[in-house]
């Protein structure tokens, strides 16, 4: 694999924490976002303008700092770092759009402290997603989790704190409890955490019950990934004001949890390992059982923002399910999955954001006819839930595609069936919602006919959203070849 | 000039020590620059010796040109030549910091505050470079009692709990001067090297092995390793800022210092890991105290006297790494002796800072600290993810070492002791975050008519002088994180002898 040194991975990260101390020292609001946009532009074109070199099969590579051999704090792009990164850092800057319109309608306090943290956040993110090790996969994942508390905590209040303990009970106790003394167990079995392509695992000669405790530790720890019994911190932290709960719980957070998931089952333990011994079973059934115990929580809930939170917990394990599955298709399909998901989950908890600011409404049963109020806002709500489903026309059926032959290709048929039913699931508890929106009986109806959207810097980015979507399903370039790229190099094919 | 750093080092504070008393007469004013610019010289002169120590070699400085035995020898090695500088570093920063503070809780005895306090970094420091194992008792008597002095200054408790400390103090002085005699009597020095070089042929000796579990408890006393630990918590809470500040990043420190010297210079690690066979014992004892100190710390209601808690549990790291008995773990209880003092600088300044305004350190005093004073908090926090471990700052790399030494040695209850005094860390310093985050509550839940007017503190900062060295030492803290690699390769795999792997 040919490598380049360049600098730009750091400048990537640091873009945003750069503007850090412009954002907090300004007084204006709209200096303060004029830099949240800068900043978010240049971070997505430097982004951008590494994507050639990557698709071209070149690694760009920049060590910070080596403090044990084989562990530096070192920045490594690969494919599927850059797809990572090319969703995350694209959608923040739709979200800043978001947020202007959203944190202004509800005339939010501290909005600075608010924008300032975001862009720590979206540091750590793309941090996470360029790191060449463990090491520096954990250091940006704790970053992330500590950058994101005030984010979850906005409103300050005793719900908010009650969430954000809840939020670092699970996270922070995980990440230090399970991840750092497997890391350190690997270190020493191994003298290195630098992934690789076969995973850095595959030649220490440790015994087949130690590799699963340690992929075990990997797997849960990384709880970002809110896989069960770690799930129940992400329905907490949707206390959070809307555009955190999209960009953070259905983009950057949870994303980085099983963004590191896929990077501890491919470039630590590595597939051929991981399929000698067999061990691919564990992921499967244990992301097999969220998707399902996820899907049905979501149908039971009433609350938009929760329903939301739980169908991600399980989209989240579809992700983990492919890869888990250890077959090429399976893999692809679950990273195409992280682009997928996002561009239609970020446009649903979108609408649950612009919804509330219009009409201050939570649950869904208190939305009945709001299609007819709000049609912009509930047509870009249907095209997310397709993408969700699975259903064309949104690129939400790429993965799905690529996940049910990755299931054939395992022969897992279990698996398949879980697939296909949570489908049906996520239509149902989707389409009733959308449904009763534009369709119900005018006396049923609560709210009145006339047309009266959220703010425009509300209603845009969603709009942007959804349509990217469906263009996915046509244009699904650069993610799925990125995916494939990665998945050619792991499995050698 | 250069080849006089190891002496400039404690005599320049010795002499400025009496100097600031009489300057304490004559005119106040006088005494802080004269203690800032001793300090400053020493913290100049060690940061100088350590470089020409990691391009030369190890140092000898004969006091007066006296020869060893018979004269003093200062001996200028990697590992001293390192925690020379985290003590006159800490000193020098903590001296300029509290400036302010000391100034407003004793206005008239400001000259003898600034003695006492210029006199135990003199102590402090010659512990550390001296080569003479009683000459160390000297100037360990002389850091102690003097530290004494700064906690009775504190007023209300303070002088009791000085004296509860005085007395335990002095029994671990005890210790380490009974154990030091029977060296004295095995060998007939007291040299460093020239016991090192003598002992050898003694060490199936029992008379050896008693003065060497008797120095160890002395010094165990001194550094309050669970249980011996009991002084410490009363003595840095109700101590003023400055003192506490001073005294809890760096005596326990330099008593760690000073057990690793036993065990690499005096002794072997040899004898100490392979000839005596306590180490197992040693390390569950630091297991207990870890996980005492973390239990202990979550009961306080206090923030200063929390920290103080926390220290035991740091202790416990050290004298657990320290005593794993193999390279990793030496090598992580060292850099944790320079990370522990910076870190726990950091955050005991930083409350320093809210004690002079806030005027309390009781969890209800701490209410909406993060709009009142947001750029302490800000240094505070740094500190606090530093002692529960984030990296990229300092507190990480060290328990790295630290973990990694007990895997390799084996050692699970170890690596488990240092997974949970993490997480006790998170709950700890997350519970301060919560009460200067939260409270004091609103009715409004943050959606009230008053939108954008979420009833706030208007912000109330600590004065230039005490945010500007706080600052310097949260940087430090994550450059030093950073750097880790540099000084464990130059600078602490040198300092450990070869032997030990």
């Amino acid at each position: 694999m040919e490598t380049i040194v360049s600098i730009k991975p750091l400048l990537a990260v640091l873009v945003s924490l750069m503007v850090v101390p412009i954002l907090a020292s300004s007084r204006a609001p709209n200096v303060r976002e004029a830099w949240t946009f800068v900043a978010a532009g240049v971070k997505f074109l430097i982004v951008l303008s590494m994507l050639p070199i990557i698709l071209k099969g070149t690694e760009i590579v920049y060590t910070i700092a080596e403090f044990v051999p084989g562990a530096a704090i070192q920045f490594r792009v690969d494919a599927f770092g850059m797809l990572f990164a090319l969703v995350s850092s694209s959608l923040w800057i739709v979200t800043t759009a978001y947020s202007i319109g959203y944190m202004r309608a509800l005339k939010e306090h501290s909005q600075t402290r608010y924008f300032v943290f975001f862009a720590v956040a979206l540091s750590a993110t793309v941090g996470v997603a360029f790191s060449a090790n463990l090491l520096t996969m954990y250091l940006f994942y704790e970053m992330l989790s500590f950058a994101t508390y005030p984010l979850v905590t906005h409103h300050q209040d005793k719900e908010a704190r009650s969430s954000g303990r809840k939020y670092l009970l699970y996270i922070v106790g995980t990440s230090i409890g399970l991840v750092l003394p497997a890391m350190l167990i690997c270190y020493n079995l191994t003298g290195t955490l630098e992934f690789g392509k076969q995973g850095f695992m595959a030649g220490a000669g440790a015994s087949k019950g130690l590799i699963g405790l340690l992929m075990v530790m990997l797997v849960f720890g990384f709880a970002k990934a809110a896989i069960m019994p770690f799930h129940s911190w992400l329905p907490a932290a949707m206390v959070a004001p809307t555009p955190v709960s999209a960009l953070l719980h259905a983009v950057a957070v949870v994303k980085v949890g099983v963004f590191s998931v896929v990077r501890v089952i491919t470039c630590v333990f590595g597939t051929n390992l991981l399929l000698s011994l067999d061990l691919g079973t564990i992921i499967v059934f244990a992301a097999s059982v969220t998707i399902l115990v996820g899907s049905f929580i979501a149908l039971s809930q009433d609350g938009l923002k929760r329903m939301l939170a739980f169908s991600t917990i399980a989209q989240l394990s579809y992700v983990v399910l492919g890869v888990g599955l250890l077959s090429p298709k399976g893999m692809t399909g679950g990273m195409v999955h992280i682009a997928m998901h996002a561009f239609g989950k970020i446009t649903l908890f979108f609408c649950a954001g612009a919804i509330f600011v219009a009409t201050g409404k939570k649950n869904m049963s208190d939305m009945v006819g709001i299609g007819r109020r709000m049609p912009i806002t509930m047509t870009a709500f249907f095209i997310g839930a397709l993408s969700i489903i699975g259903m064309p026309p949104c690129g939400g059926f790429i993965s799905k595609w690529y996940l049910v032959l990755g299931a054939l290709q395992a022969h897992q048929i279990p698996v398949l069936v879980v697939l296909l039913f949570s489908s049906l699931l996520n239509a149902a508890y989707f389409m009733p919602f959308v449904y009763r929106a534009f369709f119900c009986k005018p006396e049923e109806a609560m709210f009145e006919d006339t047309i009266k959207e959220a703010p425009p810097f509300c209603v845009v980015p969603l709009v942007v959203t959804a349509i990217i979507s469906i263009i996915l399903l046509f244009y699904p370039q650069p993610f799925v070849r990125l995916a494939s790229m990665m998945v050619q190099s792991i499995t050698g094919a | 000039m250069s080849s006089q750093y190891p002496a400039l080092i404690v005599a320049v504070p010795l002499l400025a020590g009496l100097l600031v008393f009489i300057a304490g007469w004559v005119n106040k004013k006088w005494c802080f620059p004269i203690a800032v610019a001793a300090l400053g010289i020493s913290a100049y002169s060690s940061i100088g010796l350590l470089f020409r120590v990691i391009n030369e070699g190890v140092i000898v400085y004969k006091m007066g040109g006296w020869d060893p035995p018979m004269g003093i020898a200062y001996y200028v090695d990697h590992l001293n030549g390192l925690v020379l500088v985290v003590v006159s570093v800490v000193a020098f920063l903590n001296a300029i910091a509290s400036k302010r503070s000391i100034e407003d809780e004793f206005p008239d005895n400001i000259g003898a505050f600034y003695s006492l306090y210029v006199l135990m970094v003199t102590g402090l420091l010659g512990i550390v470079v001296t080569g003479d194992a009683f000459n160390l008792y000297v100037l360990l008597e002389i850091a102690a009692l003097t530290g004494y002095g700064l906690i009775a200054m504190g007023g209300g408790r303070g002088p009791l709990s000085a004296l509860n400390y005085l007395y335990m103090g002095t029994i671990g002085a005890c210790f380490y001067l009974l154990g030091i005699g029977y060296l004295y009597i095995m060998t007939g020095s007291l040299n460093m090297v020239d016991i090192a070089r003598i002992l050898p042929d003694l060490y199936q000796s029992k008379a050896v092995m008693a003065a060497f579990i008797i120095c160890m408890v002395g010094v165990w006393i001194k550094m309050a390793f669970f249980p011996l630990h009991a002084w410490l918590p009363n003595a840095y809470t109700y101590a003023p800022s400055a003192s506490s500040s001073l005294v809890a990043p760096l005596v326990t420190k330099v008593m760690i210092y000073v057990m690793i010297r036993l065990i690499l210079t005096v002794f072997t690690p040899e004898f100490s890991f392979n000839i005596l066979a306590v180490s197992q014992p040693i390390v569950w004892l630091a297991v207990i105290a870890i996980v005492m100190g973390a239990l202990l710390a979550l009961k306080e209601r206090n923030l200063k006297k929390m920290l103080t808690y926390i220290i035991v549990a740091e202790v416990g790291y050290m004298v657990g790494g320290a005593w794993l008995g193999n390279r990793v773990g030496m090598t992580g209880a060292i850099l944790h002796i320079v990370n522990d003092a910076l870190m726990t600088l950091c955050v005991f300044m930083a409350v320093g800072n809210i004690v002079y305004k806030v005027k309390g350190a009781d969890f209800e005093d701490l209410q909406g600290l993060f709009r009142k004073m947001p750029f302490t908090m800000g240094a505070f926090v740094v500190g606090a993810m530093s002692m529960i471990g984030v990296p990229p700052t300092c507190g990480f790399f060290s328990k790295w070492y630290l973990i990694s030494g007990a895997i390799q040695a084996g050692h699970y209850g170890f690596m488990v002791a240092l997974v949970f005094s993490s997480l006790v860390n998170v709950v700890l310093f997350f519970r301060i975050f919560e009460i200067c985050y939260y409270e004091p509550f609103s009715d409004d839940h943050g959606h009230g008519d008053e939108h954008g007017h979420h009833p706030e503190p208007a912000m109330d900062e600590a004065p230039v002088t005490m945010l500007v060295p706080l600052f310097v030492i949260a940087v430090i803290l994550v450059l030093v994180g950073l750097y880790t690699g540099d000084i464990v390769n130059q600078i602490i795999d040198v300092a450990i002898p070869k032997g030990l792997v």
